[in-house]
């Protein structure tokens, strides 16, 4: 083991990976194409609520594109075909008696720039809970509100501002906001493409703090650029290379002991 | 003025005979030993031959020009001085139309002259013009030559001759720019000068806020119905009635929709295609809707405000009107919508759709709260196009200056009243006539005023998402 994995190694966090209960979601055998383009074959994995799962790779190796397969996001995108399998407590998400809001409202998504709409906080936080009809008064809407920033960490440092417009905001309270904004309609998983990689240090480091804290509740998925991010986050990791899923283990595992020579290449830093 | 082109041509020949020169000047210096090195001449051998050309041509286009412009003049003050006293015309419409058959006889336009006078004075014209000429021509030759020749003695190797060739064709661009800023200036000057005239006769009180608009003037003192009333209210209300109201009722909907509907949901390849086919749309020349308004429309409104019982609906009606212009900006407002859309950020989009929102959610709840500016912006320039155009309330809305709120009713409007007081034979000292200038200041005031408000609101949400 040379001096860069031992870096790694060093930032791995102190959770280890818990057994499974049951997985919230497995993917079997995806492959997506934009055109002509194949951009992901032969996906398989599972993601549980007990174990932050982190996604790896270089640069368009794919694993953005899966992620937003799970809660059809490349729906939004005319030339994309996805095929393969990929179920939400056991219901293919591709059927057709799917319905996609429903979905969407399940598995949340957290995206890569903040992008808090132009309206302000509470009203920000308070928009899932109002298009899907889940508070009945005002006082109702008010403790989701307060619940959601809360659990994402930002409630102390807004609560008088409520009113203030989102966009107003640091770029790290826009991307938590974002959180409490995806956290506000009690979802069942959520996606987070890269929700670090617009932000400083500090920044970052209170949203890896926040994502600990959610894992338990939430089935977290986390695609990142950042190895040491994931290794502090995150207990089981997919490394993806080209299209394709070449490993995926407990993070310990991915990082001390990775069975592919590519996996070790990539994390010691030969290529990426 | 016969020779001027062969004057023009004569100053472009020096000018292209400077550049030749001074290139060949400049070719000298370069040949030069040790000439060929970079920077040893500073500028390109052209450069040196377009400043002497540029020295021989402006001073001799002045002198042309100013011969242009000003010799009529020179040359009739003479030909009046040199007539014997006594058969002299006297200034005004006499001296006018006295030199108007003096010049039509130089032409060639008449056989003989009705005045005795004016057969010696064409005589006389042509000699003094013919002189005038001669001095003119060569005064810009020499001019011109004497620039050339400055120009020439001036070029060295280490003769900035570009720099100063870049700074009279960016003089050239400022002076182009100018012609156009410089026009509008002057029209406004003029429309505040005669609007100025119009408020010595009339009270700028009463035209502001009259309610009976009359505008007669009269001929005799004795006439009847002699006093004319410039009361302006009820053209102003006709305007925002079928401008600002009737037509944005119609427009910002069916506008607003499409911009929905192309930006959010068509296809593609069908929005490259649609898009352009409505801006067309907004090309059609106003006086076809003009037509359509008064021989399709106007008539259906009457017959349906007939058919439920509106007894008093007029065959021309601010319905009508309003409906017609409502369509002619549809495209206007859909594609001021369109852009304030499209530059709404797909991350916006994708956030709400990624929370479970509908399509139709995402655009009430997020797109369009977003894009609210630059839609209020662009409504706000529909307005001002609307209460702007002619052609169509000229046609459709009639000319009865009534105050009323009722569609069916026929109403009028500012542009529609400007037609009314300046078609025909006029005098343009009459209050009816300058009352024109006011209304045209008024409703140049207020779409100045929408434009910069428009445009401000457009520009501040351009910048909130860059």
């Amino acid at each position: 083991m040379n001096q860069m994995s031992m870096d790694v190694g060093t930032a791995l966090g102190s959770s280890e990976a818990v057994a499974d209960a049951a997985p919230k979601m497995t993917a079997r055998n995806v492959a997506v194409s934009y055109g002509a383009t194949q951009a992901l074959r032969g996906v398989s994995i599972d993601v549980s609520t007990e174990n932050v799962t982190a996604f790896i790779g270089p640069s368009g190796c794919g694993k953005s594109t899966f992620l937003r397969c799970l809660n059809r996001m490349n729906d939004t995108v005319a030339s994309a075909r996805v095929t393969g399998e990929i179920q939400l407590d056991g219901k293919d998400i591709y059927a057709p008696d799917m319905d996609v809001v429903q979905l969407r409202a399940r598995v949340g998504m957290v995206f890569q720039k903040p992008n808090p709409f132009p309206k302000s906080i509470y009203e920000n936080v308070a928009y899932g809970p109002r298009i899907h009809g889940l508070a009945r008064s005002k006082a109702d809407l008010d403790g989701v509100v307060e619940q959601s920033l809360r659990r994402a960490g930002l409630w102390d440092e807004v609560k008088d501002r409520l009113a203030d417009s989102g966009t107003a905001l640091s770029g790290g309270q826009q991307q938590r906001l974002c959180i409490a904004r995806a956290i506000a309609v009690n979802p069942e998983v959520i996606l987070m493409d890269e929700p670090a990689s617009a932000l400083d240090p500090i920044a970052t480091a209170k949203i890896e703090e926040l994502i600990d804290e959610l894992r338990g509740k939430y089935a977290i998925v986390i695609v990142t650029h950042n190895m040491q991010q994931a290794a502090r986050v995150s207990q089981k990791t997919a490394f993806f290379h080209l299209g394709s899923l070449v490993e995926y283990g407990d993070t310990r595992e991915i990082f001390t002991n990775p069975r592919e020579p590519r996996t070790k290449d990539y994390i010691t830093g030969r290529y990426g | 003025m016969s020779g001027i082109g062969a004057m023009f041509a004569a100053a472009f020949g020096l000018g292209v005979l400077a550049w030749w020169l001074g290139r060949r000047k400049a070719l000298a210096f370069v040949a030069a030993p040790g000439g060929d090195r970079i920077g040893a001449v500073h500028s390109l051998p052209q450069y040196h031959g377009a400043f002497v050309a540029i020295l021989a041509l402006l001073p001799a286009l002045v002198v042309l020009a100013f011969w242009g412009l000003a010799g009529n003049g020179l040359v009739a003050a003479e030909v009046l001085a040199g007539l014997p006293e006594g058969t002299r015309p006297q200034p005004g419409l006499d001296q006018a139309a006295f030199l108007s058959e003096v010049r039509g006889l130089v032409r060639g336009d008449y056989a003989a002259a009705f005045n005795p006078v004016a057969e010696g004075a064409a005589k006389a014209w042509v000699a003094v013009e013919r002189r005038y000429a001669i001095l003119f021509g060569v005064a810009a030759l020499a001019v011109g030559l004497m620039g050339a020749l400055w120009g020439w003695t001036r070029l060295r190797p280490d003769f900035r001759a570009r720099s100063r060739v870049e700074r009279l064709v960016m003089g050239l661009l400022i002076l182009a720019s100018l012609v156009a800023t410089l026009t509008t200036f002057g029209i406004v000057l003029s429309l505040i000068f005669e609007s100025f005239r119009f408020f010595q006769m009339v009270p700028i009180t009463e035209f502001l806020f009259g309610l009976n608009w009359s505008p007669q003037t009269a001929i005799r003192a004795d006439q009847v119905g002699s006093s004319g009333a410039f009361g302006a209210v009820p053209l102003f209300w006709g305007t925002v009635f079928i401008g600002a109201i009737i037509a944005m009722i119609v427009a910002i909907p069916l506008g607003l929709m499409t911009a929905i509907y192309l930006t959010q949901y068509s296809a593609a390849g069908f929005r490259k295609v649609a898009k352009p086919v409505l801006e067309v749309l907004a090309g059609v020349p106003t006086v076809v809707y003009g037509f359509f308004a008064a021989l399709t429309v106007a008539p259906a409104v009457r017959d349906f405000a007939l058919s439920i019982g509106i007894s008093d609906a007029s065959s021309e009606s601010a319905l009508a009107a309003g409906m017609v212009m409502g369509v002619m900006i549809i495209p206007f407002v859909s594609s001021m919508a369109d852009d304030a859309l499209a530059a709404v950020p797909a991350s916006m989009r994708d956030g709400s759709l990624a929370m479970g929102a509908t399509p139709s959610e995402t655009i009430r709840k997020v797109l369009i709260p977003a894009a609210l500016p630059g839609i209020v912006g662009g409504v706000l320039l529909a307005v001002s196009r609307a209460i702007g155009e002619t052609m169509i309330v000229v046609m459709a809305a009639g000319m009865a200056a009534n105050l009323t709120a009722n569609p069916f009713n026929s109403v009028t409007t500012v542009t529609a009243q400007i037609v009314a007081l300046l078609t025909g034979d006029q005098e343009f000292d009459s209050a009816k006539t300058l009352s024109a200038f006011a209304l045209g200041l008024v409703l140049f005031l207020v779409t100045l005023a929408l434009n910069i408000f428009a445009l401000s609101v457009v520009k501040k949400y351009r910048e909130a998402y860059d």
